[in-house]
């Protein structure tokens, strides 16, 4: 590491990657080389391994799935395209940005927090049902509470926020519980340079 | 023919005398005459020229940013404040746990923030410079103007052709003088002068391997040098930190028996004064290893044992993690922080990249070494402190003295994986915060 001049033309795509995501260029060069040093083996693409090698990732509780969220269905390694398209949903919201609507921004409020339902979802059905909710809360809590107690953890937030009584959370529940929190502060990572 | 072979005899028979006249008697009797000091006020001057060149150029482009390398801005808020910020706008539920569905956003956050620029797997890599130093390993080679290409031409030919050569021959005559003479010093019988002598001798070589590698040290502090009886712990960036420390006092190594050229190295340094091999398979017994420690240090006529706790290379940006067997060993304990200035070369042995040999290569080619030494006062084990929380005090005296970072990873992660008790500890303070203290997880 430590070649600060290679320019971004190296980057595969690059012109492309930053209309869509809206990183600068060099942003967009910063990622690449974080991709390469993760992409430990050279082949071009992350896999689970290569992610999972990151201490903090691996300690973290819901690491898994937020690895998964890099891998599209069925496939096994992440390329670059695919590595800044889940990283833009964490870009820190601008308020002047001219082209397209605001809604279909990778980064908008809309996307962080369906990248962050996705977590709950696993099997992509739209809901978040009791169990999908019960494999997350112990995934987080892992042996420190009892089954009882993480049954009535998962019964009180589903009353909470199931407004149409059919014992699952879908998108728009998810939203309308989430409305008062700071969603474009919490979910963004503001990258320096 | 001929007199191409006799004047090249001649040629080579003018340099050794040179260099056994202007470097290694010198080095021999702890004298110097200056030609270090001359060289690396020139290069000092030098690399502050290009600096300036290189930063006017860049003032047209973009700026860079404040001198820390972080890649994000960080908030450092703890998780309990942070998930307090994103329940603020709910009522506190009496009952079923104080979970929300906004819980995720923090843990989602923290783990791409470590996709995207984690602080530990950057310590296994080179340290990035803000400015360049004239070497291509450093940062990539740009065209700035044809003054500085120039003077990084003449620096490619002085590094290569001059420096090189002359470093590796002083590096020649330095281990095979550190064999002969301590084999030597060996064959005499156990007389109080034999102990002097191999001090002299061990000091004299490691001094002229310094001057193989153009390395300028500075030791602070010396009146807390460690000594005999006591153990020195030192962080670990290059197997040249030996060098380093032993070119101001004598120590007495811990290490494998190697094969080959270190085996015969180690073989002649144990004939002259007491150091600690072990065989690969005696290393696996802590008991055996602690044991033959603690009888070395024990014996108040043997040399401070030199051990890097570490156990493996760091980037000189950190201290990570040390390993407690030599602070269960209950002796006087001298920590030593040094810090290698990156201006003149990189000196951490990224050992999954670079082969000993690519390494000592790329030092010999490098400008120079310079390191700051500290020596700082000795410490003991208090009662109430077990060997862990000693470590840790040690280390973060170290740390702080050498303007390190002093990080709870343990250096062992270059290659292995994170414990699972970590995550354990995380689950913890996640459930601590969703049901209170009365949770049923076990106690630990």
């Amino acid at each position: 590491m430590g070649s600060s001049s290679s320019s971004v033309n190296h980057v595969p795509n690059a012109q492309e990657l930053m209309q869509e995501t809206g990183f600068s260029a060099s942003q967009i060069l910063r990622l690449y080389e974080r991709f390469e040093f993760l992409d430990r083996d050279r082949t071009g693409g992350l896999s689970f391994q290569d992610l999972e090698a990151l201490p903090h990732l691996s300690i973290n509780p819901i690491g898994d799935r937020i690895i998964g969220a890099f891998f599209s269905q069925g496939q096994e390694t992440v390329d670059f395209a695919s590595f800044v398209r889940v990283l833009a949903h964490f870009r820190p919201v601008d308020s002047n940005r001219r082209d397209g609507a605001p809604q279909e921004q990778a980064n908008s409020r809309t996307r962080k927090l369906k990248f962050a339902f996705q977590l709950y979802d696993q099997d992509k059905d739209g809901k978040i049902s009791r169990a999908e909710l019960l494999q997350v809360l112990r995934s987080m809590l892992g042996i420190q509470v009892t089954e009882e107690q993480l049954q009535s953890i998962a019964e009180r937030a589903i009353q909470e926020a199931d407004l149409d009584r059919d014992d699952a959370i879908s998108f728009d529940e998810f939203k309308k519980s989430l409305e008062k929190v700071d969603i474009d502060h919490k979910m963004s990572i503001r990258i320096l340079r | 023919m001929e007199d191409f072979w006799a004047g090249a005899l001649w040629v080579l028979k003018i340099w050794l005398f040179l260099i056994v006249s202007l470097i290694m008697i010198p080095a021999m009797f702890g004298f110097s005459l200056g030609i270090s000091e001359t060289y690396m006020n020139l290069l000092v001057k030098t690399l502050e020229w290009a600096t300036l060149k290189i930063q006017k150029a860049k003032t047209d482009e973009q700026t860079l940013t404040s001198s820390s390398n972080g890649l994000i801005q960080r908030e450092d808020g703890s998780m309990e404040k942070e998930l307090e910020e994103l329940r603020r706008s709910r009522p506190k539920p009496s009952v079923g746990g104080d979970f929300t569905l906004s819980d995720c956003f923090y843990f989602s956050r923290r783990g791409i923030e470590s996709i995207v620029e984690d602080e530990v797997t950057q310590r296994f890599t080179s340290e990035e410079l803000v400015s360049w130093n004239l070497l291509t390993r450093t940062n990539d080679f740009q065209y700035i103007s044809l003054k500085l290409t120039l003077v990084y031409g003449i620096g490619i030919f002085v590094r290569y052709c001059i420096l090189a050569p002359l470093r590796i021959t002083l590096a020649i005559i330095g281990l095979s003088w550190l064999v002969i003479g301590t084999s030597a010093v060996g064959l005499l019988p156990n007389w109080r002068i034999k102990s002097w002598l191999s001090e002299w001798v061990h000091v004299m070589c490691y001094r002229i391997c310094a001057r193989g590698l153009s390395a300028t040290i500075r030791y602070h502090n010396r009146e807390n040098k460690p000594k005999k009886g006591g153990i020195c712990v030192a962080n670990h960036t290059t197997p040249i930190d030996i060098v380093i420390l032993c070119n101001d006092g004598c120590y007495a190594m811990v290490g494998q028996v190697h094969g080959g050229l270190m085996g015969v190295v180690q073989r002649a340094m144990v004939r002259s004064c007491p150091h600690v091999w072990f065989e690969r398979a005696e290393m696996k017994d802590r008991h055996l290893v602690t044991k033959r420690l603690r009888d070395h240090v024990n014996d108040k006529t043997k040399l401070p044992i030199l051990i890097f706790p570490e156990g493996t290379c760091v980037n000189n940006t950190s201290v990570m993690m040390f390993k407690k067997g030599s602070f269960e060993i209950g002796a006087t304990i001298y920590p030593v922080a040094m810090k290698y200035d990156p201006k003149f070369g990189d000196a951490f042995w990224n050992s999954s990249k670079y082969s000993m040999v690519s390494y000592l290569l790329m030092m010999m080619t490098s400008w120079a070494l310079v390191c700051n030494v500290w020596y700082l006062p000795a410490m003991h084990q208090q009662e109430d402190e077990d060997a862990v929380q000693f470590a840790n005090r040690v280390k973060s005296a170290i740390a702080q003295q050498g303007g390190l970072v002093d990080l709870q990873w343990d250096g062992g992660l270059k290659r292995a994986k994170v414990k699972e008790s970590f995550k354990e500890q995380q689950q913890k303070q996640y459930s601590t915060m969703v049901v209170g203290d009365d949770s049923s997880g076990h106690s630990d």
